[in-house]
């Protein structure tokens, strides 16, 4: 135990104050480790502003939450009534409420483009890979979050898309229609369902969720925080101080800094709060504002904007679909044992592990392997800090043609979105199955492509100008 | 009086009606927007919503003396919308009962509240398609009610507005499926009135304009004081933001 300090003679009563409370919980220390010395590289650009605000908007979702738990009633048969109640007659009850419901497009939006800072600056490589591996289990909360909270309007879409979705989990063989049961609580989506729905979405995944996000900063303030150049600032340091050269307080350089992302973040938060509340069907979907009935089901089920690049995926995997993979597993491990340098044993193995995976999949439907595909399509994010090979971080310093395939693949994520809103179509089918490919050989090859070409000197210290 | 006259003849053609899915239809009018922060307007439509909508339909989330929003009194309210509830703060309920309703009309008919919310998206706003749909009944005898409707063909309800615009019917034009010269469709070419209405064909589209902006705003109620204070959040916000900007300027001034 550390021993106790006094504090000087002559001190103010806030100073003794805070003395006494640093003796008893380390309250200046976590403040000067997480804020006033924290140093951040002074050189944060655009992209910096979306992790706090994810932040922000993860506060926005849990205080608008606990007023919207306050009047909304978890019951089938009370549900969609008492949204409405929330809507008209509880005071500033639409305020609340839109701002929930807009928050968690904005959640994913702001999510996205901080997925797709770490993606181009190579924050996840070491020694980042557990902020990496937190943010993406946070990412997969998120989605439970999203997906559980969407039912409890109980309106035709939320009651259709959860018994969509609960229904993927019947295509697993063995197990799958004993899950999907579990996971209802009910043969078909009802009360039951309803009523675990609201005790997961409003207990369950926000604590764990926030447990995440603590352990995402934690783990962000002990390695420091990555830059556009890639460069670790804790390398450079004064030799007087043990200060990083290139970094400065958090606070109040990037406290005063997030504030801008804030103010133009809520301008465009409150234009869709006040404005357009419905975003044109994308983040309040018209058919939710028919109470749900199990007899009637709407002609056009989809699910909300961000979950579509990933629905796509699923809706790409078809009996063909099946075949592409079967040619792709056979290719990958002939070209294995035959250009891999691999012991006798492990070839082997490698070609039993290949006709095993080709058994499987010609033995189970093609609906099943979408749900893999859905699936490991969020997994795959995982492991990515050891599928890039690339001796550099950021973008900045990869060859000239990876800007070119880092923005096909943004491209290629919102055009597998912009097909997941639509009604499936043969043409949609083929462009999704293509992107589908796409997006896994992004990932999949990267332990190949990552390596390849020229890349640029990386500077010593971080580009800044001053402002 | 026609309250019962009308409630007669639903459950009598009802009995024969079939439900039929929502589909497809013609290119949908434009419903005039700014009607709906038109309180005479809006009280207007109140009253044809009262009297010919609510006895079969509910508007069960809307307070009658929601109404007060829209620039009428307790008493106003007591004593010309409301028949049937007791108390001002009681919601639009009907009495017809739904599982009933179902075997008169072949579908029971929807509640309302939020009705010009649920219709959006099909090539207008919700507002739009009421519009829309409230002008375009049609006579046909192929139909069990002995009406037809453009823009949600087959449906179940029977022209309740006839008194009004009078009937009227559909004159369609076979022409050549454009991609397959083999195949024939009916393209909607005009109506020509059958009878006259108590309403002249002016008279009556503005009736409707008021009905179609009575549900708008019943839809939401708070739809204008959102509008405007979204105005004045804004307005706070970009200050903030530029003051922020500035904030953040004056910090950053000496970091080289």
């Amino acid at each position: 135990m550390a021993e106790f300090k006094q504090a000087p003679a002559g001190a103010s009563v806030a100073e003794q104050a805070m003395t006494w409370v640093d003796n008893r919980f380390p309250a200046t220390k976590m403040y000067k480790e997480h804020m006033s010395e924290y140093y951040a590289p002074k050189a944060q650009n655009f992209w910096y502003f979306f992790g706090s605000l994810a932040l922000l908007v993860l506060v926005i979702q849990i205080v608008t939450g606990i007023f919207l738990v306050m009047h909304y009633k978890p019951d089938a048969a009370l549900a969609f009534a008492s949204v409405e109640y929330i809507m008209r007659d509880v005071p500033w009850g639409w305020l609340i409420r839109y701002m929930h419901s807009t928050g968690a497009s904005a959640f994913f939006i702001v999510v996205y483009l901080h997925m797709w800072r770490g993606l181009i600056y190579g924050s996840y490589q070491k020694p980042r890979e557990l902020i990496w591996i937190f943010g993406v289990a946070i990412f997969l909360c998120l989605m439970a979050e999203a997906f559980m909270g969407y039912l409890l309007p109980w309106g035709q879409m939320s009651f259709w898309g959860a018994q969509v979705i609960i229904n993927l989990f019947a295509a697993i063989p063995f197990i799958g229609p004993d899950l999907a049961l579990l996971i209802r609580g009910d043969y078909v989506v009802g009360d039951a369902t309803l009523n675990r729905f609201f005790a997961f979405h409003v207990i369950a995944v926000p604590l764990v969720l926030i447990g995440l996000v603590v352990a995402h900063i934690i783990a962000l303030h002990e390695v420091g925080s990555n830059n556009p150049d890639g460069i670790e600032i804790k390398e450079k340091k004064d030799p007087k101080t043990g200060i990083p050269l290139d970094g400065i307080p958090f606070h109040p350089y990037y406290t005063v800094h997030d504030l801008i992302g804030v103010g133009v973040f809520l301008m465009i938060f409150s234009a869709i709060v006040f404005f357009a509340p419905e975003m044109g069907g994308y983040f309040l979907e018209f058919n939710n504002f028919i109470p749900a009935d199990a007899l009637k089901t709407p002609a056009h089920i989809a699910p909300v904007w961000y979950f579509t690049p990933y629905y796509s995926m699923l809706r790409a995997v078809t009996d063909q679909m099946v075949y592409v993979f079967v040619g792709i597993v056979a290719i990958a491990a002939v070209l294995a044992v035959l250009r891999g340098r691999l012991s006798g044993a492990m070839k082997l193995a490698v070609l039993v592990s290949a006709v095993v995976v080709i058994a499987l999949l010609m033995a189970f439907d093609a609906k099943f392997w979408g749900v893999v595909v859905m699936g490991v399509a969020v997994m795959v994010l995982f492991p990515l800090p050891w599928l890039d090979k690339s001796p550099v971080k950021s973008i900045r310093y990869r060859p000239g043609w990876n800007k070119w395939l880092y923005g096909i693949f943004v491209v290629n994520f919102l055009v597998l979105g912009y097909l997941g809103i639509k009604p499936p179509s043969d043409i949609g089918t083929l462009v999704s199955q293509v992107g589908t490919l796409f997006y896994f050989g992004f990932f999949l090859l990267m332990p190949w492509w990552s390596r390849i070409g020229t890349f640029k000197p990386v500077p010593e210290r971080v580009t800044f100008h001053a402002h | 009086m026609t309250k019962r006259f009308f409630l007669g003849l639903f459950l009598a053609v009802g009995l024969l009606c079939s439900a039929h899915a929502a589909g497809g239809g013609v290119a949908l009018d434009r419903f005039p927007a700014d009607r709906v922060t038109n309180l005479p307007a809006l009280q207007n439509g109140a009253r044809l919503f009262v009297n010919y909508c609510l006895n079969c339909h509910s508007a069960s989330y809307m307070r009658y003396n929601r109404m007060r929003d829209i620039g009428l009194s307790d008493e106003q309210i007591k004593n010309n919308l409301m028949f049937a509830a007791k108390k001002v703060g009681d919601p639009m309920t009907i009495t017809l009962d739904p599982v009933q309703a179902k075997d008169f009309f072949g579908a029971a008919p929807p509640d309302l509240t939020v009705v010009a919310r649920s219709r959006a998206g099909n090539g207008g706003s919700g507002a739009d398609y009421l519009y829309t749909y409230m002008r375009t009944f049609y006579r046909d005898d192929s139909t069990v009610t002995g009406w037809n409707n453009l823009a949600f063909p087959s449906a179940a309800m029977p022209h309740v507005l006839w008194e009004l615009q009078g009937q009227q019917r559909a004159v369609f034009a076979t022409e050549k499926d454009a991609h397959d010269p083999s195949k024939t469709h009916a393209v909607f070419k005009g109506f020509e009135p059958i009878t006259e209405g108590k309403l002249n064909a002016t008279e009556y589209n503005e009736a409707v304009a008021d009905l179609v902006a009575f549900m708008q705003w019943m839809a939401e109620p708070h739809q204008g004081q959102r509008v405007r204070l979204g105005v004045f959040v804004l307005l706070f916000l970009a200050v903030f933001t530029v003051i922020a900007w500035r904030l953040n300027a004056a910090y950053w001034k000496d970091v080289k």
